[in-house]
């Protein structure tokens, strides 16, 4: 079944053409990456899924419903997904717990204990268990990163959009979050991923679309699009990323 | 570790610093005897020294003017008192209506931003006036002709419309990506408000808040002009009885006593928001 599906979406900033028609699907299970220079407008793509921006044109359907419908209730739609953010966004004022908590306990009015406990269940199994605690401030960014993930976790997504997660890390955080994301695909989740690591893309990707100047230009797996390109364009960005000539 | 002089834990550099510190210390002690000493020389030899003590700082006229003032001043506590609360809830609103997006939400938005505008532009003093003198001339069925009630009422409308300015910079300093945030947990638009911008936004404008609460409390001497006998009338009254200005004198001590430690604490607070916000890791 596809959980995902793009059609013809457009995006301008003013009169900044960002998403020039984007096509994309994404089936259930898959993970998707997307790759492309910086400026491509991965993260409006993103962001326009998650309806964090309204599309000009085109159609975003979730699990075959069209939830860029002006009479799609949004709220309701981003119940239904997790994004975590390259800068991780995690509330400074909240404990790490509540920080987990919030959107189950406010927006699925789940009972606090029992959200509460789901959380726990969730940190320990991310190695957070005695950080529940803390605010995020006392935290590393690699274990800010991890609980950021754990908060789109726990509202159980159905697709679950990870933007570029890595790329605010010291090198030797990494690890630790793609270990996290790692896990995740084995267990199944839906996802979508922008990411600058092509070798992670190459491990972790069913699929991986290239994209440039607000289209995707060559979609395929991820050893035909990142080992035997065929677009020039594709081949230039693939050299500068990796260094290869 | 043990240093020659039997001091345990202390290192040379320790020893120097304070050394310097308590050196510090007595200096600024001796500087600041040697210059009020100074001053107090000077003035107290002026001509016209003993006239100024005699009508400024009358001991016993002092005592007496206490007496009359304490109890004119415990007014000026309950307005300032009830006004606090009614200001923070009502400028909240405001600030909240101001920052509002949703399309449906526009008159609310569009009332908000005429009263603070409206509200922000007018003296407090004519604000007393309308209401003080104004209200009760209607003779108005059901409604109270209490100038105070009606100088609490000025007060707050005033004062709400300068501290939800307050409260909309704090809303605005918190960066739009903990809107996204919020919202990417499937929170609603009052929800985000609510339970991720509000509490952070409160937070850092305590300070602010703090400070406006301060002129408000010097400003409920102004109910005095629609009639009320406030602290600083009631001074008024004893100096006309007394043919001296030392009851002034008692009345500005006494909101000394309540705006001093008001500015401390604020002081206190934005030196340590100052320190948190350098010292501490982005949020
Ligand atoms: N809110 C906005 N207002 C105006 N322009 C924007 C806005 N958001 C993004 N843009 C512009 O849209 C373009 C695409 O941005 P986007 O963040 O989607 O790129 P990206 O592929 O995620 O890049 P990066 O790899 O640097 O994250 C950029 O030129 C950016 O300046
Ligand atoms: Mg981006």
């Amino acid at each position: 079944m596809t959980a995902l599906v793009v059609e013809g979406v457009r995006k301008s900033f003013g009169d900044r053409l960002v998403l020039a028609g984007i096509d994309l699907e994404v089936r259930d299970h898959e993970a998707v990456c997307l790759i492309g220079t910086s400026g491509s407008g991965k993260s409006t793509l993103l962001r326009c899924i998650d309806l964090l921006e309204p599309v000009d044109e085109g159609r975003i359907l979730l699990g075959g419903e069209d939830i860029t419908d002006p009479d799609a209730d949004e709220d309701a739609v981003r119940r239904r997904m997790g994004i975590v953010f390259q800068a991780y966004n995690l509330f400074p004022h909240l404990t790490v717990l509540d920080n987990v908590t919030l959107g189950p306990r406010r927006a699925l009015r789940v009972p606090k204990a029992e959200a509460q406990g789901r959380a726990t269940e969730l940190l320990a199994r991310f190695g957070l268990a005695d950080k529940a605690g803390d605010h995020p401030d006392r935290l590393s960014g690699g274990q800010q990163q991890r609980v950021a993930i754990v908060r789109a976790l726990a509202m159980e997504p159905e697709v679950l959009l990870l933007d570029e997660i890595t790329s605010a890390l010291d090198p030797e955080l990494v690890g630790e979050v793609l270990d996290v994301i790692r896990g995740l695909r084995s267990g199944g989740m839906t996802m979508v991923l922008a990411t600058h690591e092509m070798a992670f893309a190459r491990e972790i990707a069913d699929r991986v679309h290239f994209l440039d100047g607000g289209r995707i230009i060559e979609s395929g797996p991820p050893g035909a699009v990142l080992d035997e390109p065929r677009e020039p364009r594709t081949r230039q960005f693939l050299q500068r990323v990796t260094g290869r000539r | 570790m043990t240093d020659a002089v039997g001091r345990p834990g202390l290192t040379p550099r320790q020893l120097r610093e304070r050394r310097d510190r308590r050196r510090s210390t007595a200096v600024a002690a001796v500087s600041t005897v040697v210059v009020f000493g100074a001053v107090a020389l000077v003035v107290s030899r002026a001509s016209g020294f003993d006239e100024v003590r005699s009508s400024f700082f009358d001991g016993p006229e002092f005592t007496e003017s206490l007496r009359e003032i304490v109890p004119a001043f415990w007014l000026n506590v309950r307005v300032f008192l009830v006004a606090e609360v009614f200001i923070l809830v009502c400028a909240l609103l405001l600030a909240v209506a101001r920052s509002s997006r949703a399309p449906a939400l526009f008159p609310v938005r569009l009332f908000a931003t005429v009263y603070v505008d409206v509200f922000r532009g007018i003296p407090v003093l004519l604000v007393l006036f309308l209401l003080g003198f104004g209200v009760p001339a209607l003779r108005l069925e059901g409604v109270p002709n209490d100038p105070v009630i009606w100088g609490t009422v000025a007060l707050i409308l005033s004062y709400s419309a300068y501290v939800s300015e307050v409260y909309r910079a704090g809303i605005d300093s918190v960066h739009e990506t903990q809107r996204a945030a919020a919202r990417a947990v499937g929170l609603t638009g009052g929800q985000s408000m609510r339970f991720v911008v509000l509490p952070q936004a409160v937070r850092r404008v305590v300070p602010a808040l703090l400070n406006d609460f301060i002129a408000l409390q010097k400003e409920t001497s102004l109910l005095s002009v629609i009639g009320p006998i406030e602290a600083a009338r009631q001074a008024q009254i004893e100096s006309a009885r007394s043919f001296n200005f030392t009851s002034y004198t008692a009345a500005a001590l006494i909101f000394l006593a309540i705006t001093i430690p008001l500015t401390r604490l604020t002081d206190h607070l934005l030196g340590r928001q100052r320190r948190r916000m350098t010292v501490g890791p982005a949020g």
